[in-house]
C-alpha cells in the first residue's frame, strides 16, 4: 500500500513536471501568413509582440504570396501537422476546410466578445458557417478607392471626379495636358479590380451582388450592365501604353511622382505613399467614385483560422491568440501599419490618417458596405470572370455584347 | 544511346554459374531498388492519381467521385486553354528551331579558332546560368515601350520608332520566344561545339583537297555527323518547352489579356489559385497525352524498330 502510494506520488509528480514542460512548449504558436512586404511585416509584428508580452512564443512562418501560403497551410492541415493559426482572405477560401471538419469553431469566443455587434455585418457573415464563427477577422480593406495626386489636379484646375462619366471627361482633359489620366497595373488581377470599381460605382451595390453573388443572368443582360461594361471599355483610352504587365506598386509610383493623376486600388496602396513620405489629404487624396453620394465601399480583408485540435494546451494557445488579435490596442496599431481599418467599429480611429477616417465614416452606414468579390463568389468563378475581363480590356475590338456572352458562359459553367 | 541486350541465362548452364550470377547481381539490384520504388510510387503513382482526379469534381481538396469526361468538355470549351495550347505550339516550334540554328551558328563561329574563344564561350553560355525568372524580368524591362528599347531609340532621335511587341496582343508570344532563345541558345552552342570538336580533322583535309567550299562541308558532312548532339539538344530544349511557366509569369503574367497563357500556367492557376483541382488535373492529363504522343513515334523508331531490324 505504502509502496503503491509512493509509486503513484512519483508518477504524479513526473506527470506534473512533464506536463508543465509540455505546457511551456505548447505556449508556442506557429503562425502561417503571407505578410512579407515591409509594411505588412511591421504590421504582423504588432501581433507577435503582443503575444510575446502575454507570455507566449510566436513562431513566424511567413510564405511570400497568398497562393503559396494557402497551399502550404492546406497541405499541412491535410497531412495532420497544422500550424497553430493560419491566414486566409475574408471570404470563401476556407469553405471546404469547414465542411471537412478541419477548422475549430470559435463561436464561444465570438459570443463572449460580442463580435456580431462590433463588426460589419458582411464581415460577420463571411466568417460564419452554419451559424458559428470559424474565422477571426482582423482588418477591413476597402478595395475600390480612387487615389489621386492633389498637385496634378490643382495645376490642371480640375476637381476629383465623383461619377464615372465625369471621370472620363476629366481624364480626357488631363490626357490633353500630357498626363497619364489613370495609372493601371496591367495584370489580370488589377484589370479585374478596376472592373469591380466601375461595376459597383456605376452599376450600384445591388448589381454588384447579383453579378458575383447570385450570378443573375437577367441582371447581366440588363441595359445598366451593358452601359457599365461600355464605360469600363472607354477607360482603356485613359491608360498609358506601358500598362500591360506592370506591377500595381509601379502604377502607384506613377501617381506619387506626378506622372499620373489617378489610380484605382485597395487601401493597401497607402503603404507606397507612406513609404514615399507622403501624407493622405496633402500630396494625395482618396475618394470613392459612384453616384455622387458618399460612395459605396467594397470591403474584404484578412482572417485567421484555427485548425481543429483535441489537445487542450493547443486550444489554450489559440484562445490567447484570439484575444491578442482583437484587442483594441493591437487592432489600432496593426491596422495603422497595414493600411486597413480595424475590424471592430468600436475602436477610436481619430489617430489614423484621413483615408482611414473616411473609410471608417463611410462604413458607419451599413448601406454603404458592399461585400468584396472574395466574400460573394468562389475562387473558380472569380477566376473565370477575370479571364473574361482581361480579354475584354486588352482587346478594344471586343464588343460589350461579346463580353456579356462570355460572362453568361462562365456563370453557367464555373463551379 | 545504344541499347544493351541482356541475354537470359540458358537453362543448360551449370548451377554454379547461375548462383554466381545472382550473387554478383544482387547488390546492384538492391542498390537500384530504392530508386525504382521512388519512380514507381512517386512518379507513376502521382501520375495515375492526377489522371484519376481529372475524372472527379474536386475543388479545393481532392475527392473521389466520378463525373466522366465533364472536365474535359469544359476544358475544350475554355478559350484560355485553347489559346494556351496554340501558344505552346508556336513557342515550341520557334524556340527549338531558333535555338538550334542560332546555337549552330555560334558554335561554327567559335570553331573558327577565334581569339578569346573562352571569353566568347562564357558570354554565350552565361544566359543559361540565369533562372527564367531573372531572364523574364530583364527582358520585360528591355522590351517595355516606356522604359527599354523603344524609348532608347526614340531618345536617340527616331521619334517614330515603334517596338511594342510586349504589350501587343498579337505579338507578345514572340517576345517570349526571343527571351527563350536568348536563354537557351548558349547551351545548344556548347553541345554542338563539343560535337564540332569531335569531327575528324582528316575529313576537313580531304574536303580541302577536293576543293569543297567550307559552308558546304558544314552542311553536307559535319551536320549529319552532329546528329546525336542535335538530338540531345532537342530533347533538352523540348523539356523546357513543356514546363514553360516561370518565364511567362516573370515576363507577361500571361498577358496582355490571355495572349501569352501557356498550359503549365493554366494548370498551376487552377490547382492553387482557383480551387479547381479537377480542371487543373484534366489540363495536366492533356499535356501528358500530348507529350507521350510526340515521344512515342520517336521512341518506337529509335529503340523498338531498330532493335527488331537488327534481330
Amino acid at each position: 500500500m505504502r509502496l503503491k502510494t509512493r509509486v503513484s506520488a512519483y508518477t504524479l509528480s513526473c506527470a506534473l513536471i512533464w506536463s508543465s514542460g509540455a505546457l511551456a512548449q505548447q505556449q508556442k504558436a506557429e503562425v502561417l501568413h503571407w505578410w512579407t512586404s515591409a509594411g505588412e511585416s511591421a504590421a504582423v509584428k504588432v501581433f507577435a509582440d503582443q503575444f510575446t508580452k502575454a507570455g507566449g512564443t510566436w513562431v513566424d512562418n511567413a510564405i511570400a504570396g497568398g497562393v503559396n501560403a494557402r497551399a502550404a497551410g492546406i497541405n499541412r492541415m491535410v497531412g495532420g501537422n497544422p500550424p497553430t493559426m493560419l491566414q486566409f482572405n475574408t471570404g470563401k477560401q476556407f469553405d471546404e476546410l469547414v465542411t471537412n471538419d478541419l477548422l475549430r469553431d470559435v463561436d464561444k469566443q465570438a459570443q463572449a466578445g460580442k463580435w456580431r455587434d462590433i463588426m460589419p455585418k458582411s464581415i460577420v457573415e463571411a466568417s460564419v458557417r452554419n451559424g458559428k464563427f470559424y474565422a477571426v477577422p482582423v482588418n477591413i480593406h476597402g478595395q475600390n478607392w480612387l487615389f489621386y495626386n492633389t498637385k496634378v489636379f490643382a495645376d490642371a484646375g480640375l476637381e476629383p471626379p465623383k461619377t464615372f462619366p465625369e471621370l472620363i471627361a476629366t481624364g480626357e482633359k488631363l490626357k490633353a495636358k500630357g498626363i497619364i489620366p489613370i495609372a493601371l497595373g496591367g495584370q489580370p488581377t488589377w484589370e479585374h479590380n478596376l472592373f469591380r470599381a466601375v461595376l459597383v460605382g456605376n452599376g450600384g451595390a445591388d448589381l454588384f451582388r447579383k453579378f458575383y453573388g447570385s450570378r443573375d443572368q437577367q441582371a447581366v443582360k440588363s441595359p445598366k450592365f451593358k452601359e457599365t461594361v461600355e464605360l469600363f471599355g472607354k477607360l482603356r483610352g485613359l491608360v498609358d501604353p506601358g500598362s500591360p504587365g506592370r506591377n500595381w506598386n509601379d502604377a502607384t509610383a506613377l501617381v506619387i511622382t506626378n506622372k499620373a493623376a489617378m489610380h484605382f486600388n485597395g487601401d493597401w496602396a497607402k503603404g507606397e505613399f507612406i513609404a514615399a513620405g507622403q501624407t493622405a489629404g496633402k500630396e494625395y487624396g482618396c475618394t470613392l467614385v459612384g453616384d455622387g453620394s458618399s460612395g459605396k465601399l467594397v470591403i474584404g480583408g484578412d482572417v485567421f483560422v484555427f485548425p481543429a485540435s483535441k489537445d487542450k494546451a493547443a486550444l489554450a494557445v489559440q484562445d490567447k491568440l484570439i484575444e491578442v488579435l482583437l484587442d483594441p490596442a493591437s487592432q489600432l496599431e496593426f491596422n495603422k501599419k497595414k493600411g486597413s481599418i480595424p475590424v471592430r467599429l468600436d475602436v477610436d480611429v481619430s489617430s489614423m490618417d484621413a483615408c482611414a477616417e473616411r473609410s471608417h465614416a463611410v462604413l458607419r452606414d451599413p448601406s454603404n458596405q458592399v461585400e468584396a468579390m472574395e466574400l460573394l463568389s468562389t475562387p473558380n468563378f472569380s477566376g473565370a470572370i477575370q479571364d473574361a475581363v482581361t480579354q475584354y480590356w486588352n482587346n478594344p475590338n471586343m464588343s460589350a455584347d461579346a463580353f456579356v456572352e462570355k460572362v453568361i458562359g462562365a456563370m453557367r459553367d464555373a463551379s | 544511346m545504344d541499347t544493351i541486350s541482356i541475354r537470359a541465362p540458358s537453362i543448360s548452364a551449370p548451377r554454379a554459374t547461375v548462383r554466381h550470377r545472382i550473387r554478383t547481381r544482387l547488390p546492384a539490384s538492391l542498390a537500384l531498388l530504392p530508386t525504382a520504388l521512388v519512380v514507381l510510387v512517386v512518379y507513376i503513382g502521382c501520375l495515375l492519381w492526377t489522371v484519376r482526379l481529372s475524372f472527379t469534381s474536386s475543388a479545393l481538396l481532392p475527392k473521389l467521385d466520378w463525373v466522366g469526361l465533364a472536365q474535359y468538355s469544359r476544358l475544350f470549351a475554355n478559350d484560355r486553354f485553347l489559346t494556351s495550347a496554340e501558344n505552346i505550339l508556336i513557342f515550341g516550334c520557334l524556340f527549338i528551331s531558333g535555338c538550334l540554328i542560332l546555337g549552330f551558328l555560334l558554335a561554327v563561329f567559335i570553331d573558327q579558332n577565334v581569339r578569346g574563344e573562352s571569353l566568347f564561350r562564357t558570354v554565350f553560355l552565361y544566359p543559361y546560368a540565369m533562372s527564367f525568372v531573372v531572364t523574364g524580368v530583364a527582358w520585360q524591362w528591355f522590351l517595355n515601350p516606356g522604359l527599354g528599347l523603344q524609348k532608347l531609340v526614340r531618345d536617340m532621335g527616331f521619334p517614330n520608332f515603334t517596338f511594342d511587341w510586349l504589350v501587343n496582343q498579337d505579338m507578345a508570344i514572340y517576345t517570349i520566344v526571343i527571351a527563350g532563345i536568348w536563354h537557351g541558345a548558349g547551351l545548344t552552342m556548347a553541345i554542338l561545339l563539343a560535337g564540332l570538336r569531335g569531327v575528324d580533322g582528316d575529313l576537313w583535309k580531304a574536303a580541302r583537297v577536293d576543293g569543297i567550299p567550307t559552308w558546304r562541308v558544314y552542311i553536307s558532312v559535319v551536320l549529319p555527323l552532329l546528329r546525336p548532339m542535335i538530338v540531345t539538344a532537342t530533347v533538352l530544349l523540348a523539356t523546357g518547352v513543356v514546363k514553360l511557366y516561370d518565364l511567362v509569369v516573370a515576363m507577361t503574367l500571361g498577358g496582355p489579356g490571355i495572349a501569352t497563357e501557356v498550359p503549365a500556367k493554366f494548370v498551376m492557376d487552377h490547382l492553387f489559385e482557383r480551387n479547381n483541382i479537377a480542371l487543373g488535373t484534366a489540363a495536366a492529363t492533356i499535356m501528358l497525352i500530348a507529350v507521350v504522343s510526340v515521344l512515342a513515334p520517336w521512341v518506337y523508331a529509335r529503340y523498338i524498330r531498330s532493335q527488331g531490324r537488327l534481330g
